[in-house]
């Protein structure tokens, strides 16, 4: 009762806000709307052409944001969520709140991608980063295994990079993947729910290794004139992360949200994407990339379709769960 | 219905109606094939740490009750700080001393010895006790002052050795004090989520939290999170009943509200108390001068963004604050005469995952308003929720002292209503309330529960914008950030702290 | 005029009756030995314990339904009888107004309250800073500004001096006289029931027996009493 009491209150002194211009919202994850991620750029750009109002909301992590389309459901306010990754996105397809992009596919991308439903605008390689004085970084899963070297991961019940690495190991080896994370678990040295306390925790100096991106790097580099850090390049090859967005076909303002899931692809997002969400862009900017992108560029990329992805996750979980509960 | 039963039945509605809802959308109750191991673990963590804490803060307390020595006051004042840093920023204070490169490492390397690992369960531990420590300490010490001078003074008279004071002084009164103690903790350990899983090594370390955060997160599957938290909250109620049968009224009464310190006794026993506070003192305030100086000097380069979400979360604190003392109030002196309803309902919240609560509202709130709208107002009514049980617990056995002391004066008096809260209550209690509604501000300041699922453009508090720094490689920003929540917390707590002593002055 | 009509209290194997009446105006005493019930036969009274059986009545009204605060009478307990975090006039004027709006005609009364059990000046001081004396002397002068018809003292003296018992005592039957109260003081001691006059009831073996004159009853003590008292 006080909530509906509450509630009716605010709705009465939000409501002025909301001028006659068109509002386009869109669900993101946090470090994409803050003030260093790509968010304020691609803002003003954007509301610089469209005669609207572009409002990001923030939904936690990746992950989370698929869960808050689903508490919403049809009765959501959200016209466009992005930050989703293909390891979300066959989830994603099966709750049928999403519309058809009919955009081309974005080419910038070191696979081909082509999803009826969900835009790549950026995408990076997974990768295990270290400090350059680190002799002789691993460079592959056995090596790593056969090391002392301790390693900070994500759990992947809780964050995409976690779920990242499973889906790495799952492409790289297969059947033998229960086998390479036993060899992995004493190198573990724990395990975090979230990107930000594993990088952290390496940053404090707990770790040699952290799983992060082959871009990490180039952050140390670029924003902080710190050359200090590299990522160990594997010979199974790494795996792809590819970063989407969709259109909910509940939106209210269908048109618009096809020219703002245009305009991600277009110079004025994807130029600002390398320098704030630190991934590579999906169609390569005019200006080309940053310096520290190409430093270090796997052999090959290992990727798992949406479905293959999800199908091998519950298994991929129980292994990688059996492994380090011992 | 008493005012104090009607607010009962609101918080357990509160409390149980959100996770219906979460049953009621994930169709029904459903529990995933680890989930059992969670449980367990999170139970064994969560009594090991409540029992440590508990029980490493009796010699402190004892100490500090019955020394006196420079500093004595701001110890006190300061021990409500380690219990207001958000979970991050005190693993990132224990890693500088436990951790690889960590001060207590080093000194092992120089000294040709093996390093330790602070990870696993060790580690879990180490921090919920350091987190709980300090809270164990305040609410102890608290018994130890209430043992009434008249008793003091016949001890004295009597010449009770240490051990005859501890006997008939000292242990009555932990029997009645330290089981609510022990569950507080106990609970506060049982919602643990971040800081059990960084320093716990590994999926063995999986909390029910983890658990709840990965069925609403990544699976959507809330009949799984509504089981997990049904899970919690049953847990919870079943320790409630126990520590409402265990604790027993020390039957010490009250005195005249004189604080009375106990004779400190000479030799090895000063030897102890002072070991005992240098070895508190140190523990607790290492890591956080550690992680503090680090992160201060970040502090003024900080983004204007950060200003404006702190002065949100400073009104969403002061707000969490006024009610959940009001309502805990209200509870304690309802449950003067020991009702087990109010017991349980004020105990409940605590148990509850923000998580789930969160969702629930989420669900319950959804049709009526767009959720973004309703923030700031969800945020302060969960903050509240989940700060009343702590409140309450603290307020209750003043309540029944007050009672005891003064109840029949007043009753004869006709002192009712308005005039009884003015001129008993609230003067008579004013340093538990302080107190109280200090540790309520601050939890919180720092809560990142709710506001996830919930903020919108423009509504970032201050803990939701250090996840967002730390998420952007903004790590030393992140720090500075936490730095100045922890300050600002600290602030908040001082405030209120201070403002009930001087008014109990 | 008090009536206790077939009054019962039972708690545990604890059992009290008692079937009499005193009048406006009395001043009983009552004593017995210890446990005897002395002190729950007050309480019973004040309201702070619930009868088993029977009734009080003041003026032929029934006092069961009413809370202690709206019976007609003050008591005063053994101990605590003052707020120690409120001043001395703030502890008075709760006598007046609970909730302390006190008028200026008011606080002149509580000042004359003061000045007329001997406490003069004291008004601003903290209740925790009085001796045992002073607090009793503004006890009574809160009993003087509520001036109710009965007059409940459960050993309000007993910490106190021979001779400032004595003067409290004087003190309560000048205060009695004032309000022309029914007192009733429980006592161990037969000099405060000589001192008091009129009439003691004698609590004993789980009876209170009705009040007879206290000269009567001393002249000519029963066995039962003269045990309590000791020998002669």
């Amino acid at each position: 009762m006080t909530i509906r009491l509450l509630a009716a209150g605010l709705v009465t002194i939000a409501t002025p806000a909301l001028a006659d211009t068109p509002v386009l919202t869109v669900l993101t994850y946090d470090s994409f709307l803050s003030e260093w991620g790509p968010g304020p750029a691609v803002e003003a750009a954007f509301e610089a052409e469209c005669a609207c109002d572009l409002r990001l909301v923030g939904g936690g992590d990746g992950a989370a944001l698929l869960a808050r389309v689903q508490l919403e459901g049809a009765g959501t306010d959200v016209d466009v969520v992005l930050g989703l990754d293909t390891s979300l996105t066959a989830a994603a397809t099966a709750t049928g709140l999403f519309a058809p992009h009919g955009l081309a596919d974005a080419t910038g991308l070191p696979i081909t991608y082509a999803d009826p439903l969900f835009l790549p605008y950026d995408w990076g390689w997974f990768a295990f980063v270290h400090d350059r004085k680190l002799e002789n970084p691993p460079t592959s899963f056995t090596e790593l295994a056969e090391s002392d070297l301790r390693v900070v991961i994500q759990d992947p019940r809780s964050s995409t990079p976690g779920l990242g690495l499973l889906l790495w190991v799952k492409a790289a080896y297969g059947d033998r993947s229960a086998e390479v994370w036993e060899a992995l678990a004493d190198n573990i040295v724990t395990v975090t729910p979230g990107w930000s306390e594993a990088y952290g925790l390496f940053l404090a100096g707990e770790a040699d290794l952290v799983l992060s991106y082959t871009t990490s790097p180039a952050y140390h580099l670029i924003a902080e004139g710190d050359d200090t850090k590299a990522a160990a390049l594997f010979d199974e090859g790494h795996y792809l992360q590819i970063e989407v967005a969709g259109k909910l076909a509940s939106s209210d303002q269908p048109e618009l949200a096809d020219r703002f899931l245009a305009f991600l692809l277009s110079d004025a997002v994807q130029s600002v994407i390398p320098e704030t969400n630190w991934m590579y862009p999906a169609e390569l900017p005019s200006a080309g990339l940053p310096r520290g992108f190409d430093q270090f560029r796997p052999a090959s990329s290992l990727y798992l379709s949406p479905d293959a992805a999800a199908s091998v996750r519950d298994a991929a979980l129980a292994e990688w769960q059996a492994a380090l509960t011992r | 219905m008493t005012l104090a039963r009607s607010l009962a039945v609101l918080l357990l509605a509160a409390v149980l109606v959100p996770l219906a809802a979460v049953a009621w959308r994930g169709s029904g109750l459903a529990f995933g094939p680890s989930d059992w191991a969670a449980v367990r673990f999170t139970i064994l963590q969560a009594v090991v740490s409540a029992a440590l804490a508990t029980g490493l803060a009796i010699p402190v307390a004892r100490a500090i009750a019955r020394r006196s020595f420079p500093g004595r006051g701001l110890l006190i004042t300061l021990l409500g700080a380690p219990f207001l840093l958000p979970a991050v920023v005190a693993v990132l204070g224990l890693l500088a001393v436990f951790g690889r490169s960590g001060i207590v490492n080093q000194t092992l390397q120089a000294s040709g010895l093996p390093p330790v690992s602070i990870f696993g369960m060790q580690g879990v531990i180490l921090v919920h006790v350091f987190l709980n420590l300090p809270l164990a300490i305040r609410m102890i010490l608290h018994g130890w002052l209430a043992i009434p001078q008249e008793r003091v003074r016949l001890a004295q008279s009597l010449g009770f050795r240490p051990a005859d004071i501890a006997r008939h002084l000292e242990r009555p009164m932990l029997r009645e004090v330290l089981p609510g103690v022990a569950l507080i903790i106990a609970v506060l350990c049982l919602t643990s989520f971040a800081a059990a899983l960084m320093l716990g090594g590994g999926p063995a370390a999986t909390t029910v939290e983890l658990a709840i955060y990965q069925a609403v997160r990544f699976d959507f599957d809330l009949g799984r999170a509504a089981a997990l938290a049904l899970v919690q909250v049953v847990v919870t109620g079943v320790a409630a009943i126990l520590v409402l049968t265990v604790a027993q009224p020390s039957g010490l009464g009250l005195g005249l509200g004189q604080e009375v310190r106990l004779p400190g006794p000479p030799g090895w026993r000063r030897v102890v108390d002072i070991g005992a506070i240098g070895l508190a003192v140190g523990f607790l305030a290492v890591p956080m001068l550690a992680v503090v100086l680090r992160g201060l000097p970040g502090v003024p380069t900080l983004p204007v963004e950060v200003l404006a979400a702190a002065g949100r979360s400073v009104a969403v604190a002061i707000a969490s604050a006024g009610l959940a003392t009001a309502v805990a109030l209200t509870l304690a002196l309802g449950a003067v005469r020991g009702n087990p309803m109010v017991e349980i309902a004020a105990t409940l919240p605590l148990a509850t995952s923000g998580l789930v609560l969160g969702t629930g509202l989420f669900l319950l709130v959804q049709p009526l308003v767009t959720p973004m709208t309703v923030a700031l107002p969800v945020t302060v009514l969960v903050n509240t929720l989940l700060s009343v049980p702590l409140l309450y617990r603290i307020l209750v056995p003043e309540a029944r002292a007050l009672a005891a002391d003064y109840g029949r004066l007043a009753d004869s008096l006709a002192l009712a209503g308005w005039a009884r809260l003015r001129w008993l209550v609230l003067p008579r209690l004013a340093r538990p309330l302080g107190f109280g509604a200090g540790i309520a501000a601050a939890l919180a300041m720092g809560d990142l529960g709710v506001i996830t699922l919930f903020a919108g453009d423009g509504q970032a508090t201050l803990p939701l914008l250090i996840q967002r720094l730390a998420g952007a490689y903004r790590l030393e920003g992140a720090l500075a950030a936490s730095v100045l929540l922890v300050l600002l917390s600290f602030a908040l707590y001082w405030v209120c702290e201070a403002g009930g002593r001087r008014a109990a002055a | 005029m008090l009536q206790l009509d077939h009054l019962t209290l039972t708690r545990g194997a604890f059992r009290l009756t008692g079937n009499w009446t005193a009048d406006p105006g009395q001043r009983v005493v009552l004593m017995g030995p210890s446990g005897a019930g002395k002190s729950s036969l007050l309480a019973a009274i004040a309201g702070f314990l619930p009868l088993t059986a029977g009734a009080v009545r003041w003026n032929g009204h029934d006092l069961g339904p009413m809370l202690p605060g709206e019976r007609p009478l003050t008591i005063l307990f053994q101990e605590q009888n003052l707020f120690p975090h409120l001043t001395v006039a703030q502890n008075i004027g709760l006598g007046l107004r609970p909730d302390l709006r006190l008028g200026k005609g008011e606080l002149a009364r509580v000042d004359q309250a003061l000045e007329r059990v001997g406490l003069s000046g004291l008004g601003p001081r903290r209740a925790s800073q009085l001796s045992g004396g002073q607090a009793s002397r503004a006890a009574l002068a809160r009993a003087l500004l509520r001036a109710r018809p009965l007059l409940l003292l459960d050993e309000p003296f007993a910490a106190l001096g021979p001779a400032l018992r004595a003067e409290m005592l004087a003190l309560v039957r000048e205060v009695a006289d004032e309000v022309a109260a029914l007192v009733l003081l429980v006592t161990h001691d037969p000099k405060d029931a000589i001192g008091l006059g009129g009439q003691t009831v004698f609590v004993a073996d789980g009876v209170a027996m009705a009040p007879v004159s206290t000269a009567a009853l001393f002249a000519n003590p029963p066995d039962a009493l003269q045990s309590y008292l000791g020998p002669k």
